[in-house]
């Protein structure tokens, strides 16, 4: 019995229009010229994608996946292990410890990420107090660098990883590691060996999660960088509003979402390929 | 996993203390901001008291009670629609065969950064000639919680048996008292965590917003004003502010996570 | 330029009462008078602007709180504030909107020269602004808007060095000393995150033109600046001033009134314009051609302009205003505490005043985008 049309036609409408046809006006603003004084032109050109692969954009755009990249890194190493910790926590525990660990990810973004310029300005709290305990001579800024961006992003994406590793992990099947086991592997190869690559689709799907909200993140390098670091995500924003140029913005969407669509293709294939 | 291993053997611990490294990281950065909040001097450094001052002067603000009460707006209004909306595109969706443009389609909403889509939406609402205000958050707040909505409901729906649904009908029922009576109350948990996340996404949305709003503070959300007053600098009303905001995060996910609980553990 | 609307004041500060001497308090007195009625001004309005009423859009805190109450009582007009925090920010939504929504905009002098290329603002007709008069001469032949045609100037100055005298071993008399700072000063300094100010400084210090075109130039200034970019804290629009008086910097690329915010928490902080000089910013009214109700705008630009709204302006938010029967009435006292309010129109003048860039605008932007990723 097929559900009648009528069901699927007004979410995708709104969607169509209110998703679809923006993103095709930005496809369209990408191919136009900037007015002398902003705004559009309705003149065709390529001159957007060719400015766009000056060395200057591209290597904002390698910037932004060194930062992403390594917030994913050091999001994928914090929390393998707590995800392993909760998977391997008595059943009812479990749930508890997981809506622990997702709590702080459903509260304010802005939030958050404010806590961070709190604790990491000169003045603030680890400043202050790396001085009182006398590890280091004068109150030092933790702050407006690259490193402290990467810190707000592992901060703010960390639990999702936990929860996809967790979900993973929760459908090991425990007599496989018995098997390992018996046959003499010691811990680590077990885990190298048998476990990460059975729990790979976890890992990806965390992976590519944060390294792609990541790498057009706005708000985290824009309250945490202090103008000085630059990534896809700003240089969107500044185009918007700074330079009013509307097409070169429009043409450097277009490239972010090209990126990511890209890895998620990837990912898609990969974890269609592990089955 | 419940691989029986003799507690306390140095990995267990290990893990144990990793787990619990890693919640203190999460939790110490908002304790730090909840205990500066009541902090009477608003200083990161120095205690001079237990205060509600800044409360005080947060709830007294007009501003912030006008933002607040738009977010509200904007969050309700866009939840009805989005889980309404999107609940449908789910029941219809599930009984099909799988289509990836479909499933592209109804992910992108996710997948899109922010901005490209605040940008976008207010490329469109500009070229039409509209008239920014709430209703054009609005607009725009549905579209990405249809996408979550959606997401949801399909995921109960894959446990769903939908030979119920014929047995109903075989037994007389009329479509809609097959839905209201049989597939209604089966996803409704469903559609309540999808609505709950629907409203907590609107509350915290800041990007979109600040694009599309309208002038005025009769536009104006609460995650704009943050934003404003963390641009403006550290200072202590934003204490109370994240504080409270927090809080009411934390009381929502726990309220839907008692409505439904497997709607918090990923199901594929 | 924007105003603080920032409350911290450290412990010893709340001592101080006197409304002369601590703006913070006066503002914080007199909007706890005026709460009610803004307060009931927020629930009326509601989410439609109502016939016969102006939207206005500035910075937090740049006017004074009472003055859309006021004025309302007194046209019958009622006024609806919206907030900007920056110049972008503004001239992004009313490009995308083309001005519909806004009445009257506060923007700086380049902006709103490029919102009249773009046709966006309806002509000003002296005739409906007699306080006009309360003008300066020198502020009716500004370079950007001979004559006020599109715009009236609300409030100018100058940018240049804030600093700690008692941390800074000889006060700062150059650009040179915040672009190629001493040791004991970097990663204690910042700079202005807007670009034309940004590029500003670095263009005065080479003696060009602030409104310079000659691309190799641009370059020159953007290696510069690059290289300063190492010796930086951050790029900073709207929090400088606390970060000297928190200690974060100390030495801060700043305008004018601004840094009168940071010496009025701590007198150590003082403000200098650079022997190669300094820009004049002037932050203008305009009038939207899209208004629906372009004769109560003219209305309270000229509210605006009288002596009382002017005085506020400076008493309260330690700008100085194109206003000479305002600036007439300060009182000395608060001019030698923020010596730099009692900068002459003369002297002012001899400042650069900032021009839209028009083309050449894309070359700022891309030289700024290089400065601030760079590593």
């Amino acid at each position: 019995m097929r559900a009648p049309t009528a069901l699927v036609l007004p979410g995708l409408a709104w969607l169509v229009v209110f998703m679809l046809v923006p993103c095709g006006l930005i496809l369209v603003y990408a191919f136009l010229e900037r007015g002398t004084y902003g705004g559009i032109d309705w003149l065709f050109t390529f001159d957007n994608f060719v400015r766009g692969v000056e060395p200057l954009y591209v290597s904002i755009l390698i910037d932004s996946a060194l930062i992403a990249g390594s917030a994913t890194a050091v999001a994928l190493l914090l929390g393998y292990p707590a995800a392993w910790g909760i998977a391997r926590a008595a059943p009812r525990w479990q749930t508890r410890l997981l809506v622990l660990v997702m709590l702080p990810f459903w509260s304010n973004y802005l939030i958050r990420t404010y806590a961070w310029i709190v604790l990491l300005n000169r003045e603030g709290l680890i400043s202050r107090g790396l001085v009182d305990l006398g590890v280091i001579d004068a109150p030092v800024s933790l702050l407006y660098t690259a490193p402290s961006v990467v810190v707000g992003l592992v901060y703010n994406y960390l639990p999702f990883v936990i929860l996809s590793i967790y979900a993973s992990l929760q459908r090991l099947d425990p007599s496989v590691l018995e098997a390992s086991e018996d046959l003499g592997a010691p811990p680590w190869r077990t885990f190298v060996r048998v476990v990460l690559p059975l729990t790979m689709p976890g890992v990806a799907a965390g992976a590519v999660f944060v390294f792609v909200l990541s790498i057009g993140n706005f708000i985290t390098p824009d309250l945490l960088g202090g103008g000085r670091v630059v990534m896809v995500g700003n240089l969107i924003y500044d185009q918007f509003l700074s330079a009013r140029d509307w097409p070169f913005g429009a043409a450097l969407s277009l490239a972010l979402i090209a990126i990511m669509m890209g890895l998620l293709f990837a990912q898609a294939v990969a974890t269609n390929r592990g089955r | 996993m419940a691989a029986e291993r003799p507690a306390g053997t140095r990995g267990a611990l290990a893990t144990r203390l990793w787990l619990g490294g890693v919640l203190c990281f999460l939790y110490c950065p908002i304790l730090v901001l909840m205990a500066l909040s009541f902090n009477r001097a608003g200083l990161p450094t120095v205690w001079s008291g237990f205060g509600l001052n800044w409360y005080a002067e947060l709830i007294e603000s007009p501003e912030i009670l006008s933002a607040a009460r738009n977010t509200l707006v904007v969050a309700v209004a866009s939840t009805l629609i989005a889980t309404a909306l999107g609940t449908m595109l789910a029941l219809g969706v599930a009984r099909r065969a799988p289509s990836s443009a479909l499933d592209a389609l109804l992910f992108a909403p996710m997948i899109i950064p922010d901005i490209v889509l605040a940008i976008a939406l207010l490329s469109f609402y500009s070229l039409l000639n509209l008239t920014l205000g709430l209703h054009s958050i609005i607009a725009s707040h549905v579209v990405f919680n249809i996408a979550f909505v959606c997401a949801v409901v399909r995921t109960r729906l894959k446990h769903f048996d939908f030979a119920v649904l014929e047995a109903s009908e075989d037994l007389g029922a009329s479509r809609f008292t097959t839905f209201r009576r049989v597939t209604l109350p089966m996803i409704l948990p469903g559609v309540l965590a999808g609505a709950m996340l629907a409203f907590t996404l609107s509350v915290d949305e800041f990007i979109i917003a600040f694009f599309v709003a309208g002038p005025g503070e009769s536009s104006t959300t609460l995650p704009m004003r943050i934003y404003s007053m963390i641009r403006f600098g550290v200072t202590p009303e934003i204490n109370a502010m994240a504080t409270i905001v927090m809080l009411f995060s934390f009381t929502l996910v726990l309220l839907s996570q008692r409505l439904d609980r497997s709607a918090t553990l990923p199901d594929d | 330029m924007p105003a603080c609307n920032a409350s911290t004041s450290r412990p010893f500060e709340l001592e101080r009462s006197d409304p002369m001497h601590d703006p913070l308090h006066a503002r914080r007195t007199r909007s706890a008078t005026r709460l009610s009625t803004a307060c009931a001004l927020t629930l009326v309005a509601g989410s439609a602007v109502a016939d016969g009423s102006l939207v206005v859009s500035n910075w937090d805190g740049y006017m004074p709180e009472d003055l859309p109450d006021r004025f309302s009582e007194a046209s019958g007009t009622d006024v609806e504030v919206s907030f900007h925090a920056t110049n972008e920010e503004i001239m992004g939504k009313v490009v995308a909107s083309r001005g519909k929504g806004y009445d009257v905009l506060f923007v700086s002098s380049p902006f709103a020269e490029a919102l009249h290329e773009l046709d966006l603002l309806a002509p000003i007709d002296r005739a409906k602004i007699p306080n006009l008069a309360n003008l300066y001469p020198q502020a009716e032949e500004l370079a950007y808007d001979p004559g006020n045609t599109f715009s009236v100037p609300y409030a100018w100055g100058t940018t240049g060095l804030c600093y700690r005298s008692d941390r800074l071993a000889e006060a700062p008399d150059s650009w040179q000393d915040l672009l190629d700072p001493d040791e004991s000063l970097v990663g204690r300094t910042t700079m202005l995150a807007t670009d034309r100010w940004l590029m500003g400084a670095g263009l005065l210090a080479r003696g060009y033109s602030v409104n310079e075109t000659d691309p190799a130039r641009i370059e020159q200034v953007r290696d510069d600046l690059v290289a300063t970019k190492r010796t930086l804290l951050a790029y900073d629009d709207t929090t400088f001033y606390s970060k000297l008086v928190s200690g974060e910097a100390d030495l801060v690329h700043a305008w004018d009134g601004w840094c009168n915010y940071g010496i009025a928490e701590n007198p150590d902080i003082r403000y200098v314009v650079p022997e190669e000089g300094s820009d004049l910013w002037v932050d203008t009214m305009v009038i939207m051609k899209s208004s629906e109700n372009v004769d109560a705008a003219h209305g309270l630009i000229d509210y605006v302009l009288g002596a009382e709204t002017g005085q506020w302006v400076v008493e309260n938010i330690m700008y100085k205003v194109p206003n000479e029967a305002a600036m007439g009435n300060i009182d000395p006292a608060m001019l030698e505490s923020f010596p730099n309010l009692a900068m002459t129109p003369d002297e002012l003048m001899q400042g650069e005043q900032l021009r839209d860039l028009g083309e050449t605008q894309k070359a700022y932007t891309k030289a700024v985008t290089e400065i601030t990723s760079s590593r």
